[in-house]
């Protein structure tokens, strides 16, 4: 896949043009879809404003930083010309009157949405297997996952079908996928990016991301898609911008995701990139995080408890789906939701009732926002001696499909390195390491203090470049 | 290690405003038996004298003008959603 920057280069010299890029992706999409990538694609309106960039080029007229430039949504950020399905049946015919701030910035400097990728319903999950639409295949081998929840938009970018896509992040939803597919993934600060128009699911850890197929690129779509939002009040101040070059960091290397419960590759693939970080000149030191290992814990706790909040609005009332059968309205709000959500919503709502309900709020979720507030100390006294943290991004490359269905413990395992920088908003990026005997991508995970957003990216990006 | 039964589930349900099938409810009681007896690991830390933590940036209330914003989505397009929408008003089955 070519460069973002390749790409605007070549249709604002006219040796190509945004339709042509476009038809292009439409192709690539359809030439890997037996993937499973796309729960739909927007091909009519994107080519319409292909052809509206293609004539602002025509006439000389200004066109934006990613003019013509194709990408592709998870299919829980609220976009134009389609339908917005969250994965979810209750949504299964929800045309959103509104699209996500992130998609109007990208659109406001010329990129064109192809489609909708598919993440697991309501992004609950960690392979896009809880997809009422089926799973994606991994982008190296079809018979296992692509990871989640954000799976179609790491495997878009890994085919090359687009040079970039955008992903949520509550828990790990960017940096795994993007791990199992060997594509840069992005969870920034919290706060850094606007969640306006995206489906929100754990509101005190949802961040707003992307993935491509290089740092630079992004930079660039980071560099749109932040700042602050009017219609997001939990929106930072503007503070994100690229940096050209970083100094010598001091960097920490999580001794306890290190541990023999770590896949053996995964740990080589670590250790290796620690040696190249040395060789660039940094310091690299192992550091003792031993609170992180709770930390899925909180997870488990925090996230159910405010899902089951903000699932609450979907009642088979106002929009989505609502069941034929019921009779009155109590009957309507159960059985629109019964058959509307998934078993892994379902069990993420309960869960959630459970630990906010009388008698038990102490115990849990008021237990799991004191021990957040150990998780975030610990963190603090590491980034008053190093300036980011390294890790792996995941315990083991991608498993097979259906390997863990049926076991809702395992399945959450999966993000037991992903999770700590989530419950202490930080930012943290997922690059890639690797792979293991069988070729299967493994990813590396930076994580810096909030606010440093800019500054992994550097040293990331000058990383990539001593790979090349 | 808590446990919970199909009762359990039942209530939680009605608590979701979640209808079940017969299956899921017993798979559901062992999963979040299975879940909750994860988390508890918790109990191991010692969280006396710390403060809880619900937003991790440090914001406070944000607070706006109470004025009507000009590219809110309309009242047809919100209506043009529902179900079932009838003289301006979302329709739905009896009350009781």
């Amino acid at each position: 896949m070519d460069a973002i920057s390749t790409i605007t280069e070549r249709i604002k010299s006219g040796a190509s043009s945004a339709r042509s890029e476009v038809e292009a992706a439409l192709e690539r999409a359809k030439a890997f879809e037996d993937k499973n990538i796309f729960i739909s694609m927007t091909s009519e309106r994107a080519l319409e404003r292909a052809d509206m960039i293609d004539q602002k080029v025509k006439n000389g007229e200004p066109v934006g930083s990613l003019a013509g430039v194709p990408f592709a949504a998870k299919d829980n950020f609220l976009t134009y010309g389609g339908l917005t399905t969250a994965a979810a049946p209750i949504l299964s015919n929800f045309e959103a009157p509104l699209q996500a701030t992130a998609v109007e910035k990208l659109e406001q400097e010329g990129a064109i949405c192809i489609g909708k990728t598919n993440l697991d319903a309501f992004a609950h999950g960690g392979s896009t297997e809880n997809s009422a639409y089926g799973p994606t295949k991994n982008a190296f081998d079809d018979n296992k996952v692509a990871g989640g929840s954000s799976g179609g938009s790491a495997v878009a970018v890994a085919l090359g079908i687009v040079p970039f896509a955008l992903g949520s992040d509550t828990g790990g939803s960017i940096r795994q996928p993007a791990s199992f597919n060997n594509v840069v993934g992005i969870k920034p600060t919290y706060g850094m990016v606007s969640r306006y128009g995206v489906v929100a699911m754990a509101s005190s850890t949802d961040s707003i991301g992307c993935f491509a197929g290089n740092v630079a690129d992004t930079e660039l779509v980071m560099e749109v898609i932040a700042g602050r939002d009017q219609k997001d009040m939990t929106t930072l101040p503007d503070y994100f911008v690229p940096e050209a070059t970083t100094s010598k960091k001091k960097v920490g290397l999580i001794k306890e995701f290190m541990d023999e419960g770590v896949d053996e590759a995964v740990r080589a693939c670590v250790l290796e990139y620690a040696e190249r970080m040395r060789a660039a000149g940094h310091e690299v030191e192992e550091v003792s995080l031993p609170v992180a290992k709770y930390a899925l814990a909180m997870y488990y706790i925090i996230v159910p408890a405010e899902v089951s909040s903000n699932l609450a609005r979907f009642d088979g009332v106002r929009y989505g789906k609502r069941s034929s059968a019921a009779n009155e309205l109590g009957e309507l709000y159960d059985m629109s939701r019964g058959e509307g959500f998934v078993a892994e919503n379902k069990r993420r709502i309960m869960i959630g009732s459970y630990v906010l309900s009388s008698g038990y709020f102490d115990a849990y979720y008021l237990k799991a926002q004191k021990a957040r507030t150990l998780l975030i100390r610990a963190f603090n006294e590491l980034f008053a001696s190093y300036d980011l943290l390294l890790g792996p991004v995941t315990p083991s490359p991608a498993f097979g499909l259906g390997e863990n269905v049926s076991d809702p413990i395992k399945m959450y395992l999966a993000d037991v390195m992903t999770v700590p920088a989530s419950m202490a908003g930080l930012p943290a990026l997922s690059v890639p390491a690797g792979a293991d005997e069988h070729g299967l991508p493994i990813g590396v995970q930076l994580i810096g203090q909030q606010r440093s957003d800019a500054m992994l990216l550097t040293v990331a990006r000058e990383m990539e470049a001593t790979n090349e | 290690m808590t446990k919970i039964s199909r009762d359990d589930v039942l209530r939680l349900a009605q608590l979701s405003r979640l209808q079940l099938g017969d299956d899921e409810v017993d798979t559901l009681a062992i999963d979040i038996s299975n879940i909750l007896g994860y988390v508890e690991q918790l109990d191991e830390l010692d969280t006396d004298n710390v403060e809880p933590t619900y937003q991790v940036t440090g914001l406070e209330n944000v607070w706006r003008d109470d004025v009507v914003s000009q590219d809110a989505v309309s009242r047809d397009e919100l209506l043009a959603l529902a179900p079932e929408a009838v003289d301006y008003q979302v329709k739905v089955p009896k009350v009781l």
